[in-house]
C-alpha cells in the first residue's frame, strides 16, 4: 500500500463533490468536464463561454492549493513516451463523447443518480482501464 | 451570474482533483493495477475520491428533485436517456483504453497544467490529442444526425 493517502483523497473527492452539487444546483447542470470541453469547442452557440470560464477554473483552483496549502500539492509523475499519451488522448476525447461522459459526468454525477446509462459506462470503462493496465504493465 | 458560478465551481473542482492527488497520473494507474493487490504496491486512493464525491451527490439528488428549477436558469439539464446502446459501450471501452494506458482524464489533463513544472509537454500533447479527439466525434457525429434530417 505504498503511497496510499486515503485522508486528503476523502477530501479531494467530497471537493469534487460539492463543486459538482453547488455547480447542479444553482445552473441546473451536470459537471461533465469532457461534455464542457466540447462546448467551450463550439463559438456562437446560445449561452456560450462559461465553458470557457468552468476550464480555466480547474487550473485555477490548482494554483490556489498551491499557494495556500503548498504541502497538499501532489508530485506528478508521467512515464508516458509521446506518441502514446498522443494516442491515449485522442481515443480517450473520441470515446468520452461517443459514450456522452467520461469519469466526471458518468462517474461521478450519473453513477448516484443510478442512471442506467452511467452505471454501464462507468462499469465498461473502469473494467477496461484496469484490463489495459494488466496489460500494458504485467504482459508487456 | 452564470461565469462567476462556473468559475468558481471549476476552481473547486481543480483544486479537489489537486488535493486528491488525482492530477497525478501515476496515482491513476497504480489504483487501476489490480493485479498489484498482492504485492502491496496497490493504491486504493482513487476509491477515497469516488466514494466522496458520489456521496455528495448522492444526498444532493433528493434535494434537488424537490426544486422546480435551478437557482440560475430555467430548467435542470439532466440526461433522461435510459436506454443502452452500442455508442455508450463503444465509448466506454475507447475511453478506458485511452484512461488506462496513460492515467489522464479530461479534468486532471486541465488541471495538471498548474501543478506540473517538469510534465508541461506531456500534458500539451494529452490535451491538444484530447481536443482533437473531441473535435472528431463532434464532427462525425453532426454527419450523421444530418442524414436522416435531409
Amino acid at each position: 500500500m505504498e503511497n496510499f493517502t486515503p485522508w486528503t483523497g476523502l477530501i479531494g473527492g467530497l471537493m469534487i463533490g460539492l463543486s459538482s452539487a453547488f455547480f447542479l444546483l444553482t445552473t441546473g447542470r451536470i459537471s461533465g468536464i469532457s461534455g464542457i470541453i466540447e462546448g467551450a469547442m463550439e463559438p456562437g452557440q446560445s449561452g456560450y463561454g462559461w465553458q470557457i470560464v468552468y476550464l480555466l477554473g480547474l487550473p485555477l483552483g490548482a494554483t490556489m492549493v498551491g499557494m495556500f496549502l503548498p504541502q497538499y500539492l501532489p508530485e506528478i509523475k508521467v512515464t508516458a513516451s509521446w506518441p502514446v499519451l498522443a494516442l491515449a488522448g485522442f481515443i480517450a476525447g473520441y470515446g468520452a463523447r461517443l459514450g456522452n461522459g467520461c469519469t466526471s459526468g458518468h462517474g461521478v454525477c450519473g453513477l448516484p443518480r443510478l442512471a442506467p446509462r452511467s452505471i454501464i459506462s462507468t462499469v465498461v470503462f473502469m473494467s477496461v482501464a484496469a484490463l489495459t493496465v494488466f496489460v500494458t504493465r504485467h504482459v508487456f | 451570474m452564470m461565469w462567476i458560478v462556473s468559475l468558481l465551481a471549476g476552481s473547486l473542482f481543480g483544486a479537489g482533483l489537486t488535493i486528491s492527488g488525482m492530477v497525478n497520473p501515476q496515482k491513476i494507474l497504480n489504483f487501476l493495477d489490480f493485479a498489484a493487490i498482492s504485492s502491496g504496491g496497490w493504491d486504493p486512493t482513487l476509491a477515497f475520491v469516488f466514494a466522496g464525491a458520489v456521496t455528495v451527490m448522492a444526498v444532493t439528488y433528493p434535494f434537488q428533485k424537490r426544486l422546480a428549477s435551478p437557482m440560475i436558469g430555467s430548467t435542470f439539464h439532466l440526461p433522461g436517456r435510459q436506454d443502452i446502446d452500442m455508442q455508450l459501450v463503444a465509448g466506454a471501452t475507447i475511453f478506458g483504453i485511452g484512461w488506462g494506458l496513460v492515467g489522464i482524464c479530461p479534468g486532471p489533463a486541465i488541471a495538471a497544467f498548474a501543478v506540473t513544472k517538469v510534465h508541461l509537454a506531456e500534458f500539451s500533447i494529452f490535451f491538444a490529442a484530447l481536443s482533437a479527439g473531441i473535435i472528431l466525434r463532434m464532427v462525425t457525429k453532426n454527419r450523421v444526425q444530418a442524414v436522416p434530417a435531409e
